[in-house]
């Protein structure tokens, strides 16, 4: 049987990874999808939790993630998809009409 | 409805007058406004002539009626009932400010009868008349106080009545400032009173202070402060310039208010209190004083005055004076008794007065007057009546209370006041002569037109003025005998040492009667046959004449000493005060709010990254103190 450490583990790496790629990258799509990777390694840890404890608590957890996060998606690709018309690009370094 | 029940009836009249003129006048005909305006007084006149008969019926140690309407104030161990007290002084009090009020009130239906804001005046003067009531029937100092600052305010109101003249409306506010001034010192006073005795009550204070050893220093305190009140309402030194200013409201409201009534209501106190200034006889001495020298001062500045009406007035102020030499000699009976015949020959002197205004469309300058005699026959005879009352010439009203009160202060070792109060009786009776010559006798001198126009009082003025003129001739006789007259006897329960007699009155009654007949004679030959002599005078003492005819530069003093460093400090105030410490506050919260706002804007940057890392950086320390922090 695989331990919990390893699945850890990788789910850790998966987290930074998304963590990197949203702080690095400039491009919003990108960084869009490197927020699902962070969602996707949180979810990978409570399924591993919930294996590991016998619970089913963690389970029901990242149905709930996974219904927000499709939600998110939508939202958040029409969006971007509004920002690319009206600004002809989605690079988030040209993009500040909030500034102060 | 028996007497005690029925008293409130006395100051609610001419309240519900006041009412009924000030809310719903001005739908009303003029004849109405005039109807309720003099009908609520005159009924007021006849509940205190019948409450004065019911006192009369009763022995005279049991007269004093004392009804409590309903508790005012109750609060923790202050308790001031609203009650009337209806004993002798009161009696009196009541019956001449309702009967003279009453003449007065009639006198204005014709005086005012041109006025647009003929409701007003008439809301006003009822108004006056249910203070001043207040004021007399009062059972507690806090009551007295009630009423006291209400005749302030209806002075203000109708000195102001003709707001649309600057000069009036500075006068009204003058009235008001220099009477704060002493209402300030009758205040402190009070609370002196009530933290010592713990009671306002006249019935229950009194007995308190016979209890008390003469000269103890809160009783002097209290004493003097409540005569700092009675010098600004009085008009006395210090405090009497706003009286010969209070001129610029009309005539009838100077007849009322700055005559008969309201002035003597510092007099009516000073008797009122006369248990506690018998126990004070320093400040009862420095009352005389002070009365006998403002009665020589105000009638050295009338002797130079040209308004007609700033001559009465400054003889009023001087009249005062003599009446607090009579309650300062311990003659309070005696000042009364003067306070009552003042009222009478003073109102006179106005209502005269007025009728002349009145017949000159508004010319109150003596030098622009003269020969009256003949169109206005019946005003000249009864302003001659009234000149020679306040002359003191015998057997007129005045003569009598005005030789008891001088009697009085020469038996009672004031020998200093009295010979001022001598002097004052040939001051006196030059100016009212002064006055009487320049304005009826001689020729007109003012133009041709106006003397065309000159006519005698109408029926509405006319008839008060002979009642008056009447009173001022047959007053006296309350007060004959002297010091055993029928005012003093009934006054007697309530003034006590009132029914002595001072002896050696005879030679003080022949000396001030030679005196005012020789400053009267003095006047008739000045002003009457040979005007060169007093202006060859006056031209060869530059100097005095000039002090004189600038009332001794006293409101110049005033305003150089108190007004103008006090405009100086408020200004002050307002530059520093309100414009560096308010306004500063204010515009520093807003300043420093759009300083701080423009700093921490720069923190939003609108770039998604710089959020992304804030966020990073905000968990990673959050997590890291969750961990190992604790």
């Amino acid at each position: 049987m695989v331990p919990l450490n390893a699945y850890l583990l990788v789910a850790a790496f998966l987290f930074i990874t998304g963590v990197v790629g949203v702080a690095t990258r400039r491009n919003a799509l990108i960084i869009f999808m490197s927020v699902e990777l962070m969602l996707n390694a949180v979810n990978l840890t409570f399924v591993a939790f919930s294996r590991f404890l016998g619970s089913l608590d963690g389970q029901a957890f990242v149905f709930f993630v996974m219904t927000v996060a499709a939600a998110e998606v939508a939202v958040g690709l029409a969006i971007i998809i509004a920002l690319f018309r009206n600004r002809e690009t989605v690079n988030v370094d040209e993009v500040n009409l909030l500034r102060g | 409805m028996s007497v005690p029940d029925a008293l409130w009836l006395i100051p609610a009249l001419p309240l519900a007058g006041a009412l009924l003129n000030g809310l719903l006048g001005r739908r009303f005909p003029r004849w109405l406004v005039g109807l309720v305006g003099c009908g609520s007084v005159g009924a007021a006149f006849l509940a205190a002539a019948a409450g004065f008969q019911a006192l009369r019926a009763l022995p005279p140690e049991a007269r004093r009626l004392e009804p409590v309407l309903f508790t005012w104030i109750a609060s923790g161990d202050l308790s001031a009932p609203l009650g009337l007290l209806w004993d002798p002084l009161a009696a009196v009090m009541a019956l001449v400010v309702s009967g003279v009020g009453f003449c007065i009130h009639v006198y204005s239906l014709g005086y005012m009868g041109a006025d647009r804001d003929y409701p007003r005046y008439f809301a006003f003067l009822n108004l006056f008349a249910f203070f001043m009531l207040t004021l007399v029937l009062a059972n507690n100092y806090l009551f007295l106080f009630l009423g006291w600052e209400g005749v302030g305010l209806c002075s203000y109101l109708l000195i102001g009545f003709w707001f649309e003249r600057e000069s009036a409306a500075e006068a009204g506010k003058k009235a008001f400032l220099v009477n704060r001034v002493g209402d300030f010192g009758f205040l402190v006073g009070l609370f002196l009173l009530w933290t010592t005795f713990g009671t306002f009550h006249f019935g229950t204070l009194f007995p308190k202070l016979a209890e008390q050893p003469a000269g103890t220093p809160v009783l002097t305190a209290v004493a003097l402060l409540l005569f700092l009140g009675a010098t600004g309402k009085s008009a006395q030194l210090p405090l009497y310039v706003w009286l010969p200013d209070a001129m610029e409201g009309p005539t009838p409201v100077s007849a009322l208010i700055h005559a008969a009534t309201m002035v003597t209501a510092g007099v009516y106190m000073v008797a009122r209190s006369s248990p506690l200034y018998d126990r004070t006889p320093e400040v009862l001495a420095l009352i005389a004083w002070v009365g006998a020298l403002t009665a020589v001062f105000a009638a050295t500045i009338a002797c130079a005055q040209t308004d007609i009406k700033r001559v009465i007035a400054y003889s009023t102020i001087s009249q005062l004076g003599y009446m607090f030499l009579g309650a300062g000699a311990g003659a309070y009976a005696s000042s009364i008794f003067h306070l009552t015949t003042h009222a009478f020959f003073k109102a006179l002197l106005f209502l005269g007065a007025g009728a002349v205004i009145h017949a000159l469309h508004g010319e109150q300058d003596l030098t622009r007057m003269g020969g009256l005699r003949k169109p206005m026959r019946l005003t000249a005879a009864a302003f001659f009546l009234g000149a020679a009352a306040n002359a003191g010439i015998f057997p007129l009203a005045g003569f009598w209370s005005k030789d008891e009160i001088l009697a009085a202060a020469r038996h009672g070792g004031f020998t200093g006041p009295w010979l001022l109060g001598l002097a004052g009786a040939f001051l006196t009776a030059f100016y009212m002569f002064r006055c009487f010559a320049l304005a009826f006798t001689g020729t007109f001198r003012g133009d041709r037109e106006t003397l065309a126009r000159v006519h005698e009082a109408p029926p509405s003025m006319a008839v008060p003025i002979v009642i008056l003129a009447g009173l001022a001739l047959v007053g006296g006789g309350l007060g004959v005998p002297p010091e055993r007259g029928l005012l003093h006897a009934f006054l007697a329960p309530v003034l006590p040492g009132s029914a002595e007699a001072s002896p050696g009155g005879i030679e003080t009654a022949l000396l001030s009667v030679g005196l005012a007949l020789a400053g009267a004679a003095l006047a008739g030959v000045w002003y009457g046959r040979r005007p060169e002599v007093p202006a060859a005078l006056a031209a060869r003492l530059p100097g005095l004449s000039r002090l004189v005819r600038g009332k001794f530069f006293v409101d110049e003093l005033y305003a150089a000493t108190l007004v103008r460093p006090l405009e100086r400090l408020a200004h002050w105030c307002f530059r520093v005060g309100d414009g560096v410490l308010v306004e500063g506050a204010v515009n520093g919260t807003s300043a420093l709010v759009d300083w701080g706002s423009r700093a921490l804007r720069r923190v939003q940057t609108g770039f998604v990254p710089n959020y992304v890392l804030s966020i990073l950086v905000g968990t990673v320390l959050l997590l890291t103190y969750l961990v190992f922090g604790r």
